[in-house]
């Protein structure tokens, strides 16, 4: 194997991990404060993408279409939360069920909105091409992705680690009696995570509709990788969400470089030996 | 649990003559949903025994049955083997498979062991579909023959093969339902209440539940080798988080830690599947509906619903 091949693995699987970061770490916080286990996360996802693709046949702002998906793909997760999943706390097996339902609900309306056929998210043009350096070149639009989860991830380590608003969530993840107790609004601020988490999903299914494409199917496929991120990371935690996010995003590229065929089976042979050493992920707390 | 509820043994003794009674007249499409639904329920039936029993809810329960179904699937068209060695190896690799995931998920509880039975069971799917050398990938393995029992009657006929998924099905609920009425199954109840009390109580927790798991997994594979000879067709579709949550759905709707209930929900749902995706294209859509619905409306199953009605 020759430097070049590891460079070029590193980088796919550095920028595949950072997609999964934007997918993961609101599966994380909504579990973190909330305890759900959310099935549809991965429709989010998917939900985004498409959202996204009509926007850019409209009005062919790439900018535009991340927006709107964000935006319809949080109200969607409001909906949900308010109307349904608050129903059932502390019903594990509820939320699954339930989350599953809404999961086979909007893959059947993709559907019937979108068809069957496989689409792309135009790639901008400024983010067309690649950079260069030496032998290499790296796609500017992986680059872009990486650029984006780094920007979240530092915008949302910010947001928790040195607000008001933050410390509150952070509270709420603690123990959220305690904190309701203590005078904190944790039904308002597990809306508000909750949307959040569906809105950075759906912002990750337009921008990895433009390097995965737009599928049905989609939803299922990136639910896994973001269970997995989370396991491996720690559930409710953000730090946990980074690097799960990084090594499931490089294990799953040199799997699928170097074992084709067992591709699946090099992402989760690891994540099964961490969880052996570690049951709560590498930053959780039982 | 049975044995002490001479209610449910007499109904399903009652409901298993009824339908091989009723069978030679039913047209061959009932038939075959019947057969579907017999084989399913033994899937149901297997998952009761973690999640009703023991309070263990996997989440990637279609692994056992897929691992079955596809050793038997290879072993038919690949080496032309027998009923015997099929079933043999079947519940051997599901057993092994549920042993070894076992290994790892039974450390973890609640919503931990709820994930990493997903992602172990999406471990089966991805070699279901990337080792396309031994299981055919995407394209599923086909022309699993029916099993020549050196009976007068040929189980490619729906009737036979009928009566053939009916024994096995009684065979199954029989011993499932020994087992959870065992004072081992007891236990398993005992840990489902209170895990810390069983274990100052001495017992083994770790041990039984493992042994739970490895049980549910046979079970399945069970199912898994039935369903290969049924549907003559294998692919990663049976083996994917749909097929393993569906399981699941089955088991709330019918009941959890009633053996019965959920084999009563595979049924409804097998039925329900088939015959709303005649009327409709949209089947997902209602089967979605139907997830919502059992959760907010009958929570605690059909088989709690009717108890509290009655009580």
């Amino acid at each position: 194997m020759s430097s070049e091949f590891w460079i070029i693995q590193t980088f796919n699987g550095l920028s595949y991990g950072a997609l999964l970061f934007l997918l993961a770490s609101g599966l994380s916080l909504i579990f973190g404060v909330m305890r759900v286990v959310n099935l549809a996360h991965g429709s989010y996802f998917m939900l985004g993408g498409y959202v996204g693709l009509s926007v850019v046949w409209r009005t062919g702002s790439f900018a535009a279409a991340v927006v709107a998906g964000a935006v319809a793909i949080g109200l969607i997760g409001i909906g949900m939360e308010r109307l349904f999943l608050r129903r059932l706390p502390g019903q594990t097996l509820g939320q699954v069920l339930m989350t599953i339902g809404f999961a086979l609900i909007f893959q059947d309306l993709a559907l019937l909105i979108w068809g069957g056929d496989p689409y792309s998210i135009p790639v901008p043009r400024f983010l067309q091409g690649a950079v260069r350096a030496g032998e290499l070149s790296f796609p500017s639009y992986r680059i872009f992705i990486i650029v984006v989860a780094v920007v979240v991830a530092a915008l949302l380590w910010l947001a928790l680690d040195r607000t008001r608003v933050g410390a509150r969530i952070r509270a709420a993840v603690d123990d959220g009696e305690m904190a309701q107790g203590v005078g904190i609004n944790v039904p308002v601020l597990s809306l508000a995570v909750f949307a959040l988490g569906a809105s950075l999903a759906a912002a990750g299914g337009v921008i990895g509709g433009a390097f995965l494409g737009v599928y049905p199917g989609a939803d299922f496929e990136v639910l896994p990788y973001a269970f997995v991120v989370v396991i491996v990371g720690g559930l409710g935690s953000l730090p946990g969400a980074m690097v799960g996010s990084l090594l499931v995003g490089l294990l799953d590229n040199f799997g699928k470089a170097l074992f084709p065929e067992l591709s699946y089976f090099t992402l989760f042979a690891p994540m099964a030996l961490i969880l052996a050493l570690r049951p709560t992920g590498l930053f959780g707390r039982a | 649990m049975m044995l002490r509820r001479p209610g449910a043994v007499a109904g399903v003794a009652i409901v298993a003559i009824l339908v091989a009674a009723v069978a030679p007249w039913l047209p061959s499409y009932p038939l075959t949903l019947l057969t579907q639904a017999l084989i399913v329920a033994i899937l149901a039936m297997s998952l009761d025994v973690l999640l009703g029993f023991t309070g263990l809810p996997s989440l990637g329960h279609a692994a056992y049955f897929g691992v079955a179904a596809y050793a038997v699937a290879i072993l038919t068209t690949e080496r032309q083997a027998g009923f015997l060695l099929c079933l043999v190896v079947g519940l051997v690799a599901a057993a092994v498979a549920a042993a070894l995931f076992g290994l790892i998920a039974i450390r973890a509880t609640g919503t931990y062991f709820l994930m990493i039975t997903l992602a172990l069971g999406m471990v089966v799917w991805g070699l279901a579909f990337r080792w396309v050398s031994l299981t055919k990938g995407d394209n599923g393995i086909s022309g699993v023959p029916r099993p020549d029992l050196g009976l007068p009657w040929s189980l490619w006929g729906p009737l036979p093969f009928f009566y053939f998924s009916l024994a096995c099905a009684l065979v199954a609920i029989v011993l499932l339902g020994l087992i959870v009425a065992s004072p081992f199954g007891m236990s398993l109840k005992g840990i489902r209440e209170s895990e810390s009390r069983m274990r100052t109580l001495g017992y083994n927790v770790w041990l039984h539940k493992y042994l739970a798991f490895i049980i549910a997994g046979t079970f399945a594979g069970f199912s898994g080798v039935l369903w290969a000879y049924y549907n003559g067709f294998v692919s990663p579709v049976d083996v994917q988080l749909v097929t393993s949550v569906e399981t699941l759905l089955m088991v709330a709707l019918g009941g959890p830690g009633t053996l019965v209930g959920p084999a009563a929900g595979a049924a409804v749902i097998v039925f329900l599947k088939n015959f709303v995706s005649v009327y409709t294209k949209r089947w997902l859509l209602i089967l979605g509906a139907v997830y919502i619905g059992v959760i907010l409306f009958a929570p605690r199953g059909l088989a709690g619903a009717f108890h509290r009605r009655s009580s």
